[in-house]
């Protein structure tokens, strides 16, 4: 590709920065020093674009922004013209085309947040650092919801770091979630955390600032019914070391992955199709069907991707498995990719994820250097291996084909479907999407198989699901259920505050629902119009302000979108606009307006995003009546 | 001119109650052409493959549970494709309101009858909604590109990227709203990979790109299309032989296109061809 460059030179830190992911440039062709050899030789360009992003985090992370110089090296190193990495560069919200300082402080406003005072948070970080921009931003949901309010400090470096702070209260913030450093008088800092990492490559993301996990609680503090029994796969969260292999296997690990070489790869898609198992990212398709698909196709290679991109407003429980139960992840999607003849995985893991980030690069280490990943995993003619790769700060990047761009080094557009992922996904090759939880409902798939699978829940909706309860009540956090408990036996687990007003499930993508009977499951809640969605449970207590929320809502959908169809791109804006004007005084003429941009965002975009932003505001109108 | 191809299988379908009969992977808007519907379109492009980003072209098919762009989605067998039914209307009725209160859609063809044809009111969102309006960036001689008529349709950066021109010398920045067609660090287009082919201005569906000629003549309100004479003739600088389309306002060229169903060049020239009239 013929590639025209500025004349911009990166600074040596930005070059050692990119040079760490990638080795040292192998000519002057791709951005080394000329020698006569490369005035007669003309290096051939390998595509390698897919390492985009993870280069474009390198210099973020290193410096915490990304200069025009750097962006310009990472394109000769990469053959990528620069308009479009500058294009990538701009969509990312955690990237930064601007000079700013090293440690940027991200203050969750997001709806659990802000159902637990985020907004007095947000006033104090404002007063003290000014108008949210360089050092500071308001941020989507952080996925720390059962800490809310929370905020996450992520510091350029070598190494980089990342502080956790939740719950964040205004009135006690010490100095340290400023500066990083510890306050004065020595006291742990408010609430705080620090994590570390193992550590392999550089580009892996942020890392230690201490060793160990000082302050920040372990992942089974956010599972109140740690070490219950009749929990399936939250049952080791808390009870196995999440670092230890052998704790793993002590505890029932890699069970299911001997099972499933003993069924063969058909065997498991017929157990996994039996099992009635559906995904439990959102839209509840049939794992069997999709392995199946996939399976059949004759193009090859094909890849599996393990979505881990949680951002759905309200959620964590992708989080707390990943940093509780990395492993069994890992064992998943090696029976997922044996049974799909896939001999690649991806795994993508959102960006504010530092902790699950190192946890899960540390479980894959150690799988690999055991021979549970690579070439001839447990002594079988089965070749695979996982590469992960993170997120940098957008919600449309955990839609099942923007992912796939996402990963390739495009923007993260959804893609138009069909053609549907199973037939061209990732490299435009058949591949395999699941969610994270999705995939670990495998394991106690095969460990009892499918019929003693398929007896816990209803008819269809089987197994238990995880849900994320957040907002008013005593004992946040993630609890796992069998399919066709109510709304009012888990809200009894965790123990109200105050007078439930309404309940938002699913998330933003969600709706409002206030009946307490509602069946958790897939079709009850279709039939109530709502929706398990992610597997969110936000109470909202009659303290909060329900046309905040919606505003906040609004406000995320329009943060969020991607831009490329109209109905989404312009009708998020509306609708916010419209919401800031409800809020002031009602008018007929807006409710009706929001109706019909509503409908159309939900007939005419492109991907969910766009499809599901008016979901919550519609059942807020008409159910609660927010606006009457 | 009849392009040769490989012969290919006919499928039926049905288009608002009309059996159409099409080749095997025509899309719905080739299917809705034969049977003479028409389908209004913006981000779809005769030579290049539609982003499907603007969603004025939806229609319903049968079992679907969303509207289908027209123009990237292909028939299958048996289909039933709703080209005018009340959700169709009322989706292109606020798309074209969505694009008309934030986007100045004065020089798009079309616009202001589809906005009347549908019922469009793009006022009804108020004075204070959120526009892409922007003073123009005229940093060459050549053309003009006046973001504030952009429906970001992604054309232009096809044509400038992998589908003609590969130059890349433009793509997308930024997210949702406030997205843009910017160059890396929105650098003047003197310092970028452009090389001047106004390809990007060809299939613009806006005017948001086009000639410094025409954009200098609207400013001083002289451009009159209807005073305009074209004329189809062959480039002089090369043994290419690219067909040029002249178009002439009082004796002078205005600008030059170059016909899309043109087998070797589909609209494309190079900038002596699409620029270098000064001489004549």
């Amino acid at each position: 590709m013929d590639l025209r460059f500025r004349d911009a030179e990166p600074t040596a830190e930005e070059r050692e920065a990119v040079d760490a992911l990638l080795g040292p440039p192998a000519s002057a062709w791709d951005g080394g020093e000329r020698t006569a050899t490369d005035l007669r030789v003309a290096a051939r360009a390998e595509s390698s674009r897919d390492l985009l992003l993870p280069a474009l985090h390198a210099v973020n992370d290193r410096v915490g922004w990304i200069s025009e110089g750097a962006l310009d090296y990472i394109c000769r190193r990469l053959t990528v013209p620069p308009a479009e990495a500058y294009g990538v560069a701009t969509f990312y919200s955690l990237l930064s085309v601007q000079p700013r300082p090293p440690r940027v402080l991200h203050v969750c406003t997001d709806l659990a947040c802000h159902a637990k005072g985020a907004d007095a948070v947000r006033r104090r970080v404002e007063e003290r650092l000014g108008p949210p921009g360089e050092s500071w931003q308001p941020s989507p949901c952080l996925g720390l919801c059962e800490r809310a309010p929370a905020a996450l400090a992520l510091e350029a470096g070598d190494p980089p770091t990342a502080d956790v702070y939740g719950p964040v209260l205004p009135e006690t913030i010490g100095d340290g979630i400023w500066t990083g450093l510890p306050g004065p008088d020595g006291v742990p800092l408010n609430g705080s955390s620090s994590t570390t990492s193992n550590g392999t490559a550089a580009s892996d993301g942020p890392r230690a600032r201490q060793t160990g996990d000082a302050g920040e609680p372990p992942a089974e503090a956010a599972v109140p019914q740690a070490g219950q029994d009749g929990l399936v796969l939250l049952r080791r969260i808390g009870v196995a070391d999440p670092a230890s292999l052998d704790d793993y296997r002590a505890n029932g690990g890699y069970a299911a992955l001997r099972r499933a070489f003993r069924l063969g790869p058909a065997g498991v898609i017929r157990e996994v199709l039996e099992s009635g198992l559906v995904g439990r990212g959102g839209a509840a398709f049939p794992t069997g069907r999709k392995w199946d698909a996939a399976a059949r196709q004759p193009d090859h290679p094909h890849y599996l991707v393990c979505n881990a991109d949680e951002s759905e407003p309200g959620t964590f429980k992708d989080r707390v498995i990943m940093e509780g139960d990395p492993y069994a992840l890992v064992e998943a999607m090696t029976i997922a990719a044996y049974a799909t003849g896939c001999a690649k995985g991806y795994l993508y893991i959102r960006g504010e994820y530092p902790r699950a980030v190192r946890r899960l690069e540390h479980a894959i280490a150690t799988a690999r250097a055991r021979g549970l990943l690579g070439a001839g995993i447990l002594g079988h003619d089965f070749d695979f291996d996982i590469e992960l790769r993170r997120g940098a700060g957008a919600y449309i990047c955990g839609e099942e084909t923007a992912i796939f761009n996402s990963i390739e080094g495009f923007r993260g557009e959804p893609r138009s479907k069909p053609p549907f992922p199973v037939e061209k996904g990732l490299f435009g090759k058949p591949t395999v999407v699941n969610n994270v939880e999705t995939l670990v409902n495998v394991l106690p798939i095969l460990e009892h198989g499918a019929q003693a699978y398929a007896a816990t829940g209803t008819g269809s909706s089987t197994g238990t699901k995880l849900f994320c309860v957040s907002g008013g009540v005593a004992r946040p956090g993630i609890y796992e259920l069998p399919f066709g408990a109510t709304l009012r036996e888990l809200m009894d687990l965790a123990g109200p505050v105050g007078e439930t007003r309404a309940v938002l499930l699913g998330g933003a993508a969600g709706a409002f629902v206030t009946d307490p009977d509602i069946p958790l499951t897939f079709e009850g809640t279709r039939q109530a119009g709502a929706t398990l969605g992610s597997g969110v449970v936000l109470v909202l207590d009659d303290s909060v302000d329900l046309k905040a929320i919606l505003l906040r809502i609004a406000e995320f959908f329009r943060d969020e979108s991607c831009g490329q169809c109209v109905p989404c791109r312009v009708g998020t804006v509306r609708q916010e606009e419209a919401l800031h004007r409800l809020s002031e005084r009602v008018d007929e003429r807006d409710l009706l307006l929001l109706r019909e941009v509503g409908q159309t965002m939900r007939d005419a975009s492109i991907c969910g995003l766009g499809q599901t932003a008016w979901n919550a505001v519609e059942s807020a109108i008409d159910r609660l009546g927010v606006y009457r | 001119m009849i392009p040769l191809q490989p012969p290919r299988r006919l499928v039926d379908v049905e288009i608002d109650g009309e059996n159409v009969r099409v080749p095997e992977g025509s899309t719905i808007l080739d299917a809705c052409a034969a049977a003479g519907k028409d389908v209004p379109t913006l981000c779809y492009g005769d030579t290049l493959t539609p982003k499907n980003a603007c969603r004025v072209c939806v229609v319903e098919v049968e079992g679907s549970r969303t509207l289908a762009p027209a123009c990237s989605r292909k028939v299958e067998p048996g289909m039933t494709v709703g080209t005018d039914t009340e959700r169709t209307r009322h989706s292109r009725k606020v798309v074209l309101e969505l694009l008309g209160s934030s986007v100045d859609l004065s020089t798009t063809p079309r616009a202001a009858e589809w906005i009347e044809e549908y019922g469009a009111e793009p006022g009804r969102f108020g004075d204070d909604a959120a526009t892409v309006e922007q003073p123009a960036k005229v940093d060459n001689e050549l053309y003009v590109r006046d973001y504030g008529k952009c429906i970001l349709c992604y054309k232009c950066v096809d044509a400038c990227g992998e589908q003609w021109q590969n130059s890349f010398a433009i793509g997308v920045a930024g997210r949702g709203f406030d997205a843009t067609i910017s160059t890396e660090f929105d650098a003047p287009l003197t310092d970028s990979a452009c090389v001047y082919c106004g390809n990007c201005v060809e299939v613009c569906p806006t005017g948001a790109l086009s000639f410094k000629t025409e954009f200098d003549m609207r400013a001083e309100g002289t451009w009159d299309e209807s005073r305009q004479t074209e004329t189809t003739t062959i480039c002089s600088y090369c043994g290419v032989g690219c067909n040029l389309t002249l178009h002439v306002q009082d004796n002078k060229i205005v600008k030059v296109t170059s016909p899309h169903d043109n087998p070797v060049t589909h609209g494309n020239l190079c900038v002596k061809g699409r620029f270098g009239f000064g001489y004549v």
